[in-house]
């Protein structure tokens, strides 16, 4: 599963860790992540992101 | 005015004695917008000033330097305290080159006619060499805002470390030795906690990165500069971007003809235990700055409003809505409040405490209209049960360190 990247403050979305404090079980895609998800650290939405390149 | 903090790198900014509302955040020892003049080869202002005192800054850097002889302007934030009088200096220097990253440029043309500005974006690592002095910067997004950067002079160990570190604090000095260290470390945490308690992990790897740095002096964009208790700013940082409890219960209420008063009391009352610090916060004058200050090192909170129409007390609405944007973690507590007919005041508090993800001890503490001594009791015994929470979670993270 790919990492995504927020483009406003870097934050980095782990789909291997996800985002328990929002409710984000381990192992959700970052596709999978309801629409209304916002970046934990900046709070921007999804279309904010870009995938990591490894 | 100025002020040298090394040979030829000089204060230029300036102190408002008079602000006392930010955005809100109750500056109740005013502020200062700092800007940083480096003359060299080639000659650097770091950073502006809030656009109304923009003559201000022009006066001080041509008390030292033509301005024609300006070459850069460093950006490293463009929220309108520092940046505001970059359009300014840019009229006053035309020759100049704004040297910002690529998301401070951004911001910086939603906020200004940028069209005729030379530009040098810079980023992590890069550096500018300005002759006997280089400026390398390091990004450091949501310290405060996504563009937020800071600046360091290797040849000093100076780090213009932007919002980082700063204070709301007017004075006549310009250095931490200067002032009363205490009032200075105080107003660093009401900062912190006001302003950018919620990005915790923004500023844990911004500390991490900086602490590849051989750091002699910190000087932040707002108060005064760190250069004999740096050690002081640093440690108290580590606790503070992690929330770090202490063993402390905050009770915190409005009410309407003193009930919620009388309960709040009596929680305080049984939270007074040995080893525990209870304060109470009476809500009503809208001290949300206290509110976020108070917040961001206790363990433990009450939160009390009586039913005011179905629901809470707006002024309790607003702290607490204040508050979640904040994003205070680690804390634990719950909600009273007195009711009169149809309850609805203490479980909207809840609901906010749950929405900022406060561990929830109890259900909603009601009582209606005034409290029976069972209910002071229930008060008392819940007061007791934030004291003990508070010593537990202290020591929880005391054995993590
Ligand atoms: C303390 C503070 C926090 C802010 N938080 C956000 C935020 O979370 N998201 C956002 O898009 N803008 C945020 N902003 C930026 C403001 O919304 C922006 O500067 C806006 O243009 C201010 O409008 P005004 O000129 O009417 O005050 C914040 C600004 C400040 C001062
Ligand atoms: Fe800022
Ligand atoms: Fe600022």
């Amino acid at each position: 599963m790919k990492k995504y990247e927020c483009n406003v403050c870097g934050y980095i979305y782990d789909p291997e860790q996800g985002d328990p404090d929002n409710g984000v079980e381990p192992g959700t895609a970052f596709e999978d992540l309801p629409d209304d998800w916002v970046c934990p650290e900046c709070f921007v939405g999804k279309d904010e992101f870009t995938p990591v390149e490894e | 005015m100025t002020r040298s903090l090394f040979p030829n790198i000089d204060w230029v900014g300036y102190v408002d004695w008079t602000v006392r509302d930010f955005h809100g955040y109750q500056t109740r020892r005013g502020s200062s917008y700092n800007s940083y003049l480096i003359r060299d080869t080639k000659n650097a202002l770091v950073d502006t000033v809030k656009a109304p005192y923009a003559c201000h800054l022009l006066k001080s850097v041509t008390e030292l330097l033509p301005l024609a002889k300006l070459d850069y302007l460093v950006v490293n934030h463009a929220e309108p305290d520092h940046g505001g009088s970059v359009g300014a200096v840019v009229k006053a220097c035309p020759q100049v080159t704004v040297v910002t990253n690529k998301k401070c440029q951004a911001i910086l043309s939603g906020y200004h006619d940028t069209s005729n500005w030379n530009w040098q974006l810079v980023g992590t690592g890069d550096t500018l060499e300005l002759g006997n002095r280089t400026l390398t910067f390091l990004e450091t997004p949501m310290v405060h805002w996504p563009d937020s950067m800071m600046t360091y002079v290797s040849q000093d160990g100076l780090l213009f470390s932007m919002d980082g570190f700063g204070q709301h604090y007017a004075s006549c000095h310009r250095f931490d030795d200067e002032e009363p260290i205490e009032t200075v470390l105080a107003e660093a945490k009401t900062y912190y906690a006001n302003i950018i308690m919620w990005a915790g992990k923004p500023i844990q790897r911004a500390l991490e990165a900086a602490s590849k740095l051989d750091i002699k002096m910190i000087a932040p964009s707002h108060g005064t500069i760190w250069r004999s208790h740096m050690d002081r700013i640093l440690a108290a940082y580590q606790d503070w971007v992690v929330c770090k409890p202490s063993p402390k219960v905050l009770v915190v209420y409005d009410t309407m003809w003193e009930s919620t008063a009388m309960m709040a009391r009596a929680i305080l009352e049984g939270a007074s235990q040995p080893g525990i610090t209870a304060k109470l916060l009476y809500i009503r004058a809208g001290d949300y700055t206290e509110l976020a200050t108070e917040t961001l090192d206790a363990a433990t909170i009450a939160v009390g409003s009586p039913t005011l129409n179905g629901g809470m007390m707006p002024v309790i609405g607003g702290g607490l809505t204040y508050l979640k944007g904040l994003r205070p973690i680690c804390k634990a507590g719950f909600s009273f409040g007195s009711y009169g007919w149809s309850k609805g005041g203490a479980a909207a508090v809840q609901r906010e405490l749950e929405e900022t993800k406060f561990e929830i001890l109890r259900d909603p503490l009601e009582c209606q209209y005034r409290p029976t001594p069972e209910v002071l009791q229930e008060c008392r015994e819940a007061g007791k049960m934030l004291a003990d929470k508070a010593l537990a979670l202290t020591c929880a993270v005391e054995s993590k360190s």
